[in-house]
Order: C-alpha cells, then structure tokens, then sequence
C-alpha cells in the first residue's frame, strides 16, 4: 500500500519520521541534562554516584537515538546529510568528540586505573551534556538562519566561511537556541532524578533545580520565539521550487498550520506543568509531562523549518542552493522501501518501553550501588 | 624529495582507516564475547551453581569495558561519511543510507535497550529475562554486522542500482538486491565468524595467564574448554568461509585477487605464493621481477579463483592495459569510455540548464552507451586502478598463516583439558596468551585486504575515493585526523590498563 503514496507524500513523511526521532532524542538529553547537573547539585560522593547511575542507565538510549537521527537523515535526505555534515565540518565534529568522550567516561570513571582519574571522565560528562547539546542548538539554528554555501551541477557543496560551521555557533538565534536546550535539558535532567532516585536530600535539591534551570531557559525561549515570529524566512515557490526570501516567513507558518501553533503552545504548557507538579507540588511524575513537552515542541519546531513551502536547510550565501525536503530527499523507491522498514518502529518503542518499565520499577537507592550485584556499577 | 604534499583525499582516507581499524579492535570482541557470555550464563541459569555466575559476571565486566569503546569509535564512522565523503554520500546515498538507517532500528536499540538489563537487571528482573536479555545482547550486537556488512558489500560490488543523470546520483531499484547481494551474504559469514574466533582466542588467552598464575584455575579451566569448543568450530567455519570470500573476490575483484597474490602477468595454472618477498620497485608492464623470492604452489591460485586448477587467472598488467586474446578489456580502455561518459554527462547538465532539450536527449544518449565505466574516466593514467600490492599480498598471507595456526592451538587445549593436565602446559598456555594478539592482527589485516585491495574505488568501477571525499581544506581534515589519533590513542590506554586491572583483580570481587 505504500508503494501508492506519491513522492511528495513520503517526502512529507519522512520530515515527519526524522522529527520524531529529533524530538524524542531532545526529551532524552534529560541524560545530558543530568550530567551536567553532577557539578551543581551533588554535594557528595554518593550523591554524584547516585546521578551518574540514574542517568547511566539511560546514556545508551540516547545515543542511540542520535544515531539513529543521523542515520535516518542520511537514508532520507541524503543531500542535507551530505551538505551539513561535508560543510558545516566543525560543528558536527566537536559534537562528536562530546559524545565519543561521554561513550568512555561512565564505564571507565569508577574503575581502578584509569588512567585520566575519576575527576576527568566526570568533566568529560559535563562537557557533552553543556558544549554538545550548546552545539546541537546551534546546528538545528541554522535551519531558520541559514548558512553559507553553495551547490554545483552536481550537487557538490562548497562552503563559503573558512569556520566550516563554527560560525554557526557565533549567530545570537542559534546561540539561544543552544542555550535554550542546555537548560531544558537540566530541567529535564532533574525531573528524570525526582522521578527515579530515593534519597531525599537529592531529591529536594533536584526539585529546586527543576525550576531554576527553566527560569533559565525562559530569557532564551522568548528571544526565539520573538525572532521567530518576526524575522525573514525562507520560502519555496511551490511551482517553480524558486527560493525567496519572505517577510513573517515563521509567522506564516504557524498561522497557516494552525495544528503546528497547538503544539508549540501545549508542549511548551506540558513542560511548565511539569516542572511546577515537580517543584512545587510534591509530584514525581513531572518528567513524563515534561518530556511529552519537549517532544512537541520539537515537533512544532522541525514542522516549523520543513513544511509549508520553507526551505529546510537554507543558505544565505546562493539562496536557490538551500535544500528542501523536496530537493534533497532519495528518490521514490528508497522512500518506500524505508517506509517498510519504518513500521518496526512502533515494535522497537514498544520493547523498549517494557523493559523501561521493568528497570525502573523500582527506584534507584544507595544501598543499591554498594550491595550485592553492585560490582558492575558506574 | 622534501616532504610529499598530501591532499584532502589523503587524509580523508588516512582518517578513515583510522577510525575504522580502532572500530575494529573493539567490535569483533564484542560479536563474540556476547556469545560466549550467552553460553556461560546459560549453564549458570540450568545448573543453578553459583560459580558459573561468577565466571559469567567476570568475562561481562571485560565485555562492558570493550563496548563502551566500541561504540565511541563507531559513531564517528557513521557521521564521517558525511563529514569527509560528502559527495560519495549524494552520489550514493540513496542506496548507502538505508542500510544504516536500518542498523539503527533494528540493532543499535536491541543493543541499548538490554545491555542496561545486562549490568544492572541483577536484581530488578527475573532469571529467565536475564538470560533472555543476555542473549538479546549478542543477537543484537551480531545484527548491527549484518546491515553495515551489506553498505561496505555493496561498495565493493555495487549492484541494484541505476545512475540518475538529473540528479547526478545513484539510485536504488532493487532493495533485495542490495541486501541479499553474494558479497554481503559472505562478508557476514566470514567477518561473524572470525570474530567468534578472536573472542575465544581472547578467553582462552586470558584464562590460560590464570593457569600460568596458578590463581582460579578452576573457573579457567571451565572457560577455556566452553571456548576452545566455540573457537575452534569458528575457525573451521573461518577458513571455509575464507575461501568462498576468496572465490567471490576472484569473480567480481579481479584486479584485488591480483594484488592478494602480486601476480602481474596472467596464466593458466596460476600458482599461490606460500612464502614471497615482493619488489617493491615493480610497476605495471615493467618487466621486473614481482619478487625477490619466492616458493610457489602451481596451480592452487588457478583452483582457488575458479574451481578449475588448470584455469586462467587475470594478472594485473591485463587488468592495466587489456589483453584481446583472452577478451580482457583493460583499465587504459575503459578509461576512454568513461571519459566519454562524463564529457556526455556534463553537456547534459549545461544543455538541460540553458533548457536545449535536443542537444541533452543526444548527450543523454551517448552517456548511456557508455556510463557503464563511468569511475575509469576520473582516472589520469591506467596503474591508477591497480592498488598498492605488498601492503595487500602481505596482510592477505599474514591472514590465512594464522589462520591455519589458530585451530591447532584450540586443538591441543582441548586435548589437554581432556587429559586433565592443561595446568603444566606452560607453552601451551604462554602460546595462548600470545595468540590474543595474533587473532588482532588477523583481523586488521582481512580488513587490509579488502579495503586497500579495492583501491583506487570507493564504490568499485563507479566512483574512485578523489572524487568521493568533500570540498574541504586538507589542514581541516588533518587536524582532526590528529585529533582522533590522541584522543582514540588516550582512551585506548586507559581501556588496555583497566582490562588488566580487572584481570590482576579477577572473578572474586
Ligand atoms: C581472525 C581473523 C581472520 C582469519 C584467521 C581469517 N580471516 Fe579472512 N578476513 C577477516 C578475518 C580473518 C575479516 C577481518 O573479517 C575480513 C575483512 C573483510 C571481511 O569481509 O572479512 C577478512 C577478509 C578476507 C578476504 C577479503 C574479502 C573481500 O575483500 O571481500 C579474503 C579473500 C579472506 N579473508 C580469506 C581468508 C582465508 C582464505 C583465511 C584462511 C583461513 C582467512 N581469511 C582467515
Ligand atoms: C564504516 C562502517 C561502520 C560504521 C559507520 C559503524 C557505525 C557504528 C555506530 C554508530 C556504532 C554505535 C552504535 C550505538 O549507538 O550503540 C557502532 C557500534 C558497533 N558496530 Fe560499528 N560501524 C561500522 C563498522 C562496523 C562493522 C564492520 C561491524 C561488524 C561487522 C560493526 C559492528 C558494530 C558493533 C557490534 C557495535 C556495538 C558496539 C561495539 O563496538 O562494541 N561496525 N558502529
Ligand atoms: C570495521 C572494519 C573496517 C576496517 C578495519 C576498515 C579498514 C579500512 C582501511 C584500512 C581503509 C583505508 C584504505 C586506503 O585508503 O588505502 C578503509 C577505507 C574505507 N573504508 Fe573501510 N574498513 C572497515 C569497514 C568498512 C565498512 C563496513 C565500510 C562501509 C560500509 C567501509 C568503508 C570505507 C570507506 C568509505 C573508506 C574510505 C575510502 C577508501 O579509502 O577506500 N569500511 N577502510
């Protein structure tokens, strides 16, 4: 049946997947979130143990799901895949080295003889969870902003800056953007911490956190949501795939996809809600409200970028180079191979959310990390 | 001289070998540790004896040191196609992406999901999904070989697909194809069960160092005889499987056969070289030497590639230059057609972009009678398309050497354990802990062979690696080359000291 689905329709799909797996990993930097909050909230030792294991158990699913981001991308919209990452060099690489360090730094902190010394791996866990989610704001920034390069005949990019993407990270939308995420996922990190971890004292110091890192975060939403509501966008001729530049571009999307507005305003509500049910209100189940947010507002952001006539990924350096999601997608075939392949997701969601459920059945104590069966431990 | 002035090509390369030999220190440890940890603890979970539960949680805490690693070096290799092959990852990933896109959904989760029950699902999960978990485990990770396997078979033999001149790119048009493509389908069976080979060189090693230390014999003894099994049907399975890599390599590689064995010059009854000292002043249609010494074994190479030991085997020159008389068409050949098919490609783009629709029809046309070479039209000279010959004959003989050797030892560890007096053979178990190290450098060295023997081709025939890597500076890419060497360097260290450690410490934690 989806071979009956044209082109266009699985292009749209396909933004809609890769969305998805892009949100979902944004409400999982609740890990990256929680590492950095090992150096601002853990008075202890055992306190920082008890972090570092709540969110340990969780890295590799966040992770993965950044590779699997990327790697439905480049199965997707391979030209995007080939021209940020080709281009926009630096970014994507240091984003990578964060996460090559993170990959290391739980399984290596705690064991003897480690060569660089607890202290060092626990730096390099912050260092993901702030410089990396920084960095990953800034990437996805450049969706509204665009960057600069250009495409030949043969679809061969050559970028225009010598900073190869770092200049990504220099522009004051995409900065917040970046800022934005590292304190959503602080928030997020310390209601994932309410919700699993008893230990009181850490418990007490994390609900606090939780409203104090989204005031935090509240100067650099509204600074995107002001910009995006009033700056210059890049809009597709749908009938010639001419790119111009189009005043109240985002403006015009929200108003005209009127289902993108509901859930830019109900997730960013959900997320309020869960921090005032987790800060203020004694709850424990703030992080599923909050995370449910986060996902729809990452939703409403990448809808926001990609549908109604926008260029997805622009360049402001030769306009009619920027990528659609129609200009850079795989051809049909590939789409609905991939389309086939895409209904083991609901599968994959599922056994991982059982054995989410099993392993969090129980919430993580001390006595836990030093008794039998503790050896493995992080 | 001074020094050579290398290219972004260079490094793009140099990076990728890199990151993708460091890749492969960790992964084939992980597809056959998890196995074996699978089999430990289904014997602990059926007898119920603590010991073996031990034993299971000991060789799990190595496996999860070697994991971590693992996947650090792996996500680089996935977002280095696009950082440094950007134009191989337009030109193909149409195809290219949806294998990895598929390893993400089908392995990676599987892998992410139990390992956490693994490690810490002692305690807050049953026996049974445990065990169930465990499994999920070595099932998984074996997965994640399956789909990355059919991305590199298909770059050396690229099949299902069709070049899209407006888009200047290849698509697919058969998904089975790609996926059930014969080279994959030996890849798998061979890179799988070499690496269950190297897991049960690394047990038994590691297990012999205790009988040598005369610390927890009786747990080394058990995990010895439990891999000593497994590694030795492994290598059976290896070498079988070996040379069926071999036969496909002769069938669709020729020119890589070629270099396996440094045979210039084609004939029948083509010999191997049991043992050979390449001249590395040879070129190809000189007429020096390819050897300085040499034992050949006639007719084994001629058996090898074709099945037929009285059989015709291409050397590289008829690869480099043609030979009619046994209707070889040379790289110098196709290197005209595929120039002629990227002239007709390009006056495609300019008419279809100035909008003349007759002159692109009559440039699409010619492009189609000859788009079949396309990549040879990239090329400057014809020995550009043979790829360096010692350093593939070396790994390539390295390779199958200790691949004889490896099922001799698991052998004589059996024997003994079966005579009860493993603990005094001191040689023996000194020979088993030297092999870990071996069984590494068989590994690198087959993935030597594969991919510098498809030199100068990323995808074979159709895309050679200059044409492939991204618009870049070279400095940009040479700076994080060095940046991987220190940091991979770093962490390899702390990994190989806190493995010891873990071992000095051993079971009884
Ligand atoms: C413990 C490691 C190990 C051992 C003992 C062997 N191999 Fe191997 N070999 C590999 C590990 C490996 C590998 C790392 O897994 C490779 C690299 C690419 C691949 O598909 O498998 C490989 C590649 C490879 C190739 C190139 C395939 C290609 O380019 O597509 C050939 C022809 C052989 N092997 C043949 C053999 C033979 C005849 C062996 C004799 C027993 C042998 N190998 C032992
Ligand atoms: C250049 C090609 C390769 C790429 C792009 C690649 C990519 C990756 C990535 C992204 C990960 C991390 C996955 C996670 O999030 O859990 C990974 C891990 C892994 N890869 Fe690779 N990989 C490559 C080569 C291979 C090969 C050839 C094999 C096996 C035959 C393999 C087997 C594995 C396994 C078993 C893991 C699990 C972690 C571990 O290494 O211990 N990979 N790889
Ligand atoms: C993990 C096991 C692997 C190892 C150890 C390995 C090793 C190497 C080496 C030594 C080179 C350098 C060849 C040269 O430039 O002279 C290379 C290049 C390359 N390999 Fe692999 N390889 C592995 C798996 C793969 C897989 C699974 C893929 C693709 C799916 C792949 C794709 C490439 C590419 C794109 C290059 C760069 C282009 C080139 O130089 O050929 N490799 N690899």
């Amino acid at each position: 049946m989806i071979e009956n689905l044209d082109h266009a329709t699985l292009q749209q799909l396909w933004w809609l997947i890769a969305s998805v797996v892009g949100s979902l990993f944004l409400f999982l930097t609740f890990v990256q979130g929680g590492q950095t909050l090992i150096f601002t909230l853990a008075e202890s030792e055992e306190e920082k143990t008890l972090i570092i294991n709540a969110m340990g158990r969780k890295w590799e699913l966040t992770f993965t799901t950044l590779v699997l981001f990327g790697g439905a991308l480049f199965a997707a919209f391979p030209l995007f895949y080939a021209t940020s990452f080709g281009g926009a060099y630096w970014v994507w690489m240091l984003i990578l080295f964060t996460f090559i360090l993170q990959a290391v730094s739980y399984e290596y902190r705690k064991k003897p003889d480690n060569v660089l010394g607890a202290r060092t791996y626990e730096v390099f866990l912050c260092l993901n969870g702030s410089v990396g989610i920084l960095l990953i704001g800034a990437a996805v920034g450049t969706f509204f902003t665009g960057s600069r390069f250009s495409l030949n005949l043969y679809n061969s990019v050559t970028w225009h800056t010598p900073y190869h993407g770092l200049e990504a990270a220099l522009n004051p939308f995409n900065l917040a953007l970046g800022l934005f995420l590292v304190f959503l996922a602080r928030t997020l990190g310390a209601m994932y911490l309410v919700n699993h971890v008893a230990h009181e004292p850490l418990v007490e110091k994390a609900r606090k956190a939780t409203w104090i890192n989204l005031l935090w975060a509240l100067p650099f939403l509204l600074t995107i949501l002001i910009s995006l509501v009033t700056m210059d966008g890049f809009a597709v001729d749908p009938a010639t795939g001419e790119i111009f530049m189009e005043e109240g571009k985002y403006l015009h999307n929200l108003l005209g996809m009127p289902v993108v507005l509901v859930l830019l305003l109900g997730g960013l509500n959900l997320v309020i809600y869960g921090v005032v049910a987790t800060g203020f209100l004694g709850k424990n189940n703030g992080i599923w409200f909050g995370g449910l947010g986060t996902v729809l507002v990452g939703l409403a952001i990448f809808s926001l970028a990609g549908y109604h006539d926008t260029a997805f990924y622009p360049s402001v350096s030769d306009l009619q180079s920027s990528l659609t999601i129609y200009n850079a997608s795989s051809s049909k075939y590939t789409l609905t191979a991939m389309s086939y392949v895409a209904l083991a997701v609901p599968f994959v969601l599922a056994y991982v959310a059982y054995v989410w459920k099993l392993m969090n059945a129980e919430k993580l104590t001390l006595s836990e990390l030093t008794g039998k069966d503790a050896q493995d431990m992080y | 001289m001074g020094d050579p002035i290398l290219t972004t090509v260079d490094w793009a390369r140099a990076q990728f070998a890199l990151t993708a030999m460091y890749h492969w220190i960790f992964v084939p440890l992980t597809l056959g540790l998890s196995f074996l940890i699978a089999f430990f603890e289904s014997i602990y979970v059926k007898t119920g004896n603590e010991e073996w539960k031990k034993l299971t949680r000991f060789w799990m805490t190595l496996f999860g040191i070697n994991f971590a690693i693992g996947i650090a070096t792996g996500i680089i290799l996935e977002f280095q196609f696009g950082t440094n092959w950007s134009n191989y990852s337009w030109m193909v990933g149409d195809i290219f992406g949806a294998p990895l896109a598929i390893e993400g959904i089908f392995a990676f989760f599987i892998e992410a999901t139990f390992f956490a029950v693994m490690f810490f699902g002692w305690q807050r999960v049953s026996k049974g999904f445990h065990l169930f978990s465990t499994w999920m485990v070595a099932v998984g990770s074996n997965l994640s070989a399956v789909w990355i396997l059919v991305a590199n078979g298909w770059m050396q033999f690229p099949v299902g697909m069709a070049f899209n001149p407006d888009q200047a790119r290849f698509e697919m048009q058969n998904f089975w194809e790609v996926a059930l493509s014969p080279v994959a389908v030996h890849k798998f069976t061979h890179t799988t069960s070499s690496a269950f080979l190297l897991a049960s060189l690394f047990v038994v090693g590691i297990s012999a160092l205790f009988l040598l230390q005369e610390r927890h014999q009786k747990m080394a003894r058990r995990s010895m005889v439990v891999a000593a099994v497994f590694g030795f049907v492994a290598s059976i399975f290896v070498a079988f499987t070996g040379d069926e890599a071999a036969f496909s390599v002769a069938q669709r590689q020729p020119m890589k056969l070629a270099a396996m064995e440094g045979l210039y010059v084609g004939q029948e009854r083509a010999p191997i070289v049991a043992m050979g000292l390449i001249n590395s002043g040879k070129q190809p249609g000189d007429d020096q030497p390819a050897f300085h010494q040499e034992i050949k074994i006639p007719g084994l190479l001629s058996l090898l590639a074709n099945r037929d030991s009285n059989s015709y085997v291409p050397g590289i020159n008829d690869l480099v230059f043609g030979n009619s008389e046994r209707n070889i068409i040379g790289a110098q050949q196709r290197m005209l057609t595929g120039r002629i098919a990227l002239d007709e490609l390009a006056r495609y783009k300019f008419a279809k972009d100035k909008g003349d629709e007759a002159q692109a029809a009559s440039a699409l046309a010619l492009f189609d009678q000859h788009q079949g070479d396309l990549g040879y039209g990239y090329l400057s000279s014809p020995s550009e398309a043979a790829p360096p010959v010692a350093i593939t004959f070396y790994s390539f003989h390295l390779m199958v050497v200790l691949g004889t050797l490896f099922p001799v030892i698991f052998l004589l560890v059996l024997y003994f354990a079966f005579k009860n007096t493993l603990e005094q053979q001191r040689w023996l178990n000194l020979a088993c802990f030297a092999s870990i190290f071996l069984g590494y450098v068989a590994q690198q060295a087959g993935w030597v062979v594969a991919e510098v023997g498809r030199q100068p081709w990323a995808i074979q025939g159709l895309l050679p690696v200059g044409v492939a890597s991204t618009n870049l500076a070279a400095g940009n890419v040479q700076t994080t080359f060095f940046i991987f060497l220190t940091l991979f360097t770093v962490l390899l260290l702390a990994e190989i000291r806190i493995m010891m450690q873990q071992i000095k410490i051993g079971p009884e934690v």
